[in-house]
C-alpha cells in the first residue's frame, strides 16, 4: 500500500518533467544565423508580395488608420488584443529592430524584449516561413513611412491576462519549425502548402479552436466556427461539409483570386481576405494553393444529417417557396441556378448546405457585397433582408434553399434566425 | 448599374429616393463627392452605421466612385415633408437660422454653403431637404459625440459644437418641414473654398 501511494506521488512529478520537456520544445532557439545577402530593392518588393500574401496588414491596420501601423482591436473569447505597429518608427514601431528580431518575432513567437507574444499573432503558422523569406518581409517594413503610433496594451481577462502563462500554452500548441518540403510531392504542391500552412495561416479560421484557443490540429482545415465573429469557416479537406473534391480547381483558384466563380462567391471574413490579402497573388501561387487544397484527405467523415422529413417541413417548404420565389428567385433563379459570377448558384452550393446554418442565416440577414478586386472590380451585392422577412420567414427561406435542387440539410428554427440577428457585423 | 447596387435600394428606396420608413437618407440626387466621401468615410471608420461599413468595406475607391455617380444622377419625386408637431417659435428660429444664421453665435447660414435653396452644392455638400428630422438629429448628435467625423478641418463638428440643443431642435424641425422644390439640384459649386464661411476638409480645394 505504502509503495502505491508512494507511486501515485511520484505521478505530478512526472507530469511537471513532461510540461517542462515539452516546454522546452517550444521555447528551444537555434543560434540565429542571417539569411543571405541579396538585393535590396529586389528582396523589398518580395518582401511586399510576402506581406500581402500574409496579409499582415488586416490585422496591423486599424479601420481608417495608417498602414501598418497596428491598432485594429482583435476580439478573442479571452478579451482583446491590439495588433502593434509595423512601421519603421523607432519609438512606436519596428525602428529599432535589427531582422534577427523580427525573425525571432516570426519563427518563436517572441518581441525584441523577449515577451512572449500573443497567438492571435499567428505564430503557430509564421513559424513556417523560411529566413530569406522573413527577411525580405522585413526589408519590406523598412520601406514604409515611420508613423508614430504607440502600441496598445491587451485588455485580457484574468487569468489569461497573465502573460507568463502563455509558456503553458506554447509548452501545448507550439512547436517552431520552418516548412520542410515534401520530397514525394510535386515543387508546385509544396509551393502551396508552404503558403496556407504559413503566411496564408488558414487555419487560424478554418480550423476550430479548443477551450484554450489552440487550434485542433488532428482536424486541421477541417472547418470551424470563427469565435467572437460567428460566421462559420467551411472546411477546406475533400469532406462531405466542403466539398473542395467537387471544385473544379480552376474555378477554386478564380474564388480566391477574385471573389467570385461559377461555383460560389466569398462573403463573410473571407470577402476582407481577397480584398487584402489574395487578389494580389499571382496565378502561379494561386494554383499551387488550390491544388494544395484540393489534395488534402478528408479530415473527418462526419455522419450526414438524416435528411428532414415530415408534416411540419412539407409547410416550411412550401411557404419558403413561396418566399424565394418572390424575393430571391430573380437573381438566383427559380432552378437555384443563379447566374455566376453576378449570381452564385444555389443548388449544390456547400456554402448553405453545411451542418450550422449560420452563414446562410446571417448572408439573408445581412446582405453583402464580395469583394471588388482586379479581377471582379465591380461586383453585384445583395441586399440585406432583414427589413423585409421576419424571423420565420427568414428560417424558413434557409431551410427552403437549404433542401432544394437536390440540396440536403437540417430545418432551421426561427430561434437560430434571432440568435445570428443580433450578432454584431463587425 | 441598378442590379448592382440592390444591396442600397433594400434600405435607401428605389434609386435611392428613400423609404417611408423614416430614418434611411434619401440619397438619389445628392452631389457625387458628397455620397463618395460618405462611402469612404464609412468604410474608414468615421461615420457609424455597421450595416453601410459591412457593405462596403471590401469595395475599392472606383467602385464607390462609380456607385455616388448612379445615384447623384438619379432624379425620383421627392415624398411630401414629414408631418410635424413643432412650435411655431421654433419653426421661425429655425428659418432664420437656416437662412440667415446667427452671427452672435458664430453661426453661419446652412444656406451659406448648402446652396441658397438648401439643395445642397457640387460637388460635395449635400442638400438638406427631403430627409427624415429623426436622420437629421441623428447627424448632429454623431459629431457632437464625435461619432461622425469628416476629412479635417471638419467644418459641421465644429458648428455642432456652438448649437445649443433648442437651436437645433428648431433647424431639424424646420428643414424637415420644408417641400423641396420642383427640379431642386445642387447648386454651382463655389469658386474658391476659402470663401466659405468655414473651411471644410472635405470640399476640394481651389477652382472647382
Amino acid at each position: 500500500m505504502k509503495r502505491v501511494l508512494g507511486w501515485l506521488l511520484l505521478l505530478p512529478l512526472l507530469a511537471l518533467c513532461v510540461l517542462l520537456f515539452m516546454s522546452y520544445l517550444a521555447e528551444r532557439e537555434e543560434p540565429v544565423v542571417g539569411g543571405p545577402a541579396q538585393d535590396a530593392t529586389v528582396q523589398a518588393a518580395r518582401g511586399r508580395y510576402l506581406a500581402l500574401a500574409g496579409d499582415c496588414a488586416a490585422c496591423h491596420t486599424a479601420r481608417g488608420g495608417a498602414t501598418y501601423a497596428g491598432g485594429r482591436e482583435i476580439q478573442t473569447p479571452f478579451g482583446s488584443v491590439y495588433s502593434s505597429n509595423l512601421t519603421p518608427d523607432s519609438n512606436t514601431g519596428l525602428g529599432a529592430w535589427s531582422s534577427d528580431d523580427f525573425w525571432r518575432a516570426l519563427h518563436h513567437g517572441k518581441s525584441k524584449d523577449g515577451r512572449l507574444l500573443y497567438p492571435a499573432f499567428p505564430y503557430p503558422n509564421y513559424t513556417k516561413v523560411t529566413r530569406a523569406d522573413a527577411d525580405a518581409l522585413f526589408a519590406y517594413l523598412k520601406t514604409l513611412a515611420p508613423v508614430a503610433q504607440a502600441n496598445r496594451e491587451a485588455g485580457l481577462r484574468f487569468p489569461y491576462n497573465q502573460r507568463l502563462l502563455l509558456a503553458g500554452w506554447r509548452a501545448l500548441y507550439f512547436r517552431p519549425g520552418v516548412f520542410q518540403p515534401e520530397a514525394a510531392q510535386s515543387a508546385q504542391w509544396n509551393r502551396g502548402a508552404y503558403l496556407v500552412q504559413g503566411l496564408g495561416h488558414c487555419n487560424a479560421c478554418h480550423t476550430s479552436r479548443d477551450p484554450l484557443g489552440g487550434s485542433e490540429t488532428k482536424a486541421d482545415l477541417a472547418g470551424g466556427m470563427i469565435p467572437v465573429l460567428n460566421w462559420y469557416a467551411p472546411a477546406l479537406t475533400s469532406g462531405p461539409e466542403s466539398g473542395l473534391a467537387k471544385w473544379d480547381a480552376t474555378q477554386l483558384a478564380r474564388l480566391l483570386k477574385t471573389g467570385v466563380s461559377d461555383q460560389g462567391a466569398v462573403y463573410g471574413p473571407m470577402a476582407e481576405t481577397v480584398y487584402k490579402s489574395l487578389q494580389y497573388l499571382s496565378d502561379e501561387d494561386m494554383g499551387a494553393m488550390a491544388g494544395y487544397l484540393k489534395s488534402l484527405p478528408p479530415a473527418r467523415a462526419s455522419a450526414a444529417a438524416p435528411p428532414p422529413s415530415g408534416e411540419s417541413l412539407a409547410r416550411v417548404m412550401e411557404s419558403g417557396g413561396r418566399l424565394y420565389a418572390k424575393y430571391c428567385a430573380d437573381c438566383h433563379g427559380a432552378n437555384g441556378a443563379g447566374a455566376p459570377p453576378a449570381y452564385p448558384p444555389l443548388a449544390g452550393n456547400h456554402s448553405l448546405t453545411m451542418e450550422s446554418a449560420v452563414n446562410p442565416i446571417r448572408m439573408v440577414l445581412n446582405g453583402g457585397f464580395p469583394p471588388g478586386t482586379g479581377g471582379n472590380p465591380r461586383p453585384y451585392g445583395m441586399p440585406p433582408f432583414r427589413l423585409v422577412l421576419s424571423g420565420d420567414e427568414t428560417a424558413a427561406v434557409v431551410t427552403y434553399v437549404r433542401n432544394s435542387w437536390g440540396n440536403s440539410a437540417g430545418v432551421v428554427s426561427p430561434v437560430e434566425v434571432s440568435r445570428y440577428a443580433a450578432v454584431p457585423l463587425e | 448599374m441598378a442590379e448592382r447596387v440592390a444591396a442600397c435600394v433594400a434600405c435607401h428606396g428605389e434609386q435611392g429616393r428613400a423609404t417611408t420608413e423614416g430614418y434611411y437618407p434619401r440619397i438619389a440626387g445628392k452631389p457625387a463627392g458628397y455620397l463618395f466621401n460618405q462611402l469612404v468615410n464609412f468604410r474608414e471608420g468615421r461615420r457609424q452605421n455597421t450595416t453601410m461599413t459591412y457593405l462596403v468595406s471590401n469595395l475599392p475607391d472606383s467602385y464607390l466612385r462609380e456607385i455616388a455617380d448612379y445615384f447623384s444622377a438619379q432624379n425620383p419625386p421627392y415624398a411630401p415633408p414629414q408631418r410635424l408637431l413643432a412650435a411655431p417659435a421654433a419653426l421661425e428660429r429655425g428659418r432664420v437660422l437656416a437662412t440667415a444664421g446667427d452671427a452672435s453665435k458664430k453661426l453661419p447660414a446652412c444656406a451659406a454653403c448648402h446652396g441658397s435653396a438648401l439643395t445642397g452644392m457640387a460637388p460635395a455638400v449635400p442638400g438638406l431637404l427631403g430627409l427624415p428630422r429623426d436622420y437629421l438629429n441623428a447627424q448632429f448628435g454623431a459629431w457632437s459625440n464625435r461619432v461622425r467625423s469628416a476629412a479635417a478641418p471638419d467644418c459641421m463638428a465644429q458648428i455642432t459644437s456652438r448649437l445649443s440643443a433648442e437651436d437645433l431642435g428648431a433647424i431639424t424641425a424646420y428643414l424637415s418641414a420644408q417641400t423641396v422644390p420642383p427640379h431642386a439640384a445642387p447648386a454651382a459649386p463655389t469658386a474658391d473654398r476659402a470663401k466659405l464661411p468655414l473651411d471644410c476638409g472635405s470640399i476640394p480645394r481651389g477652382a472647382p
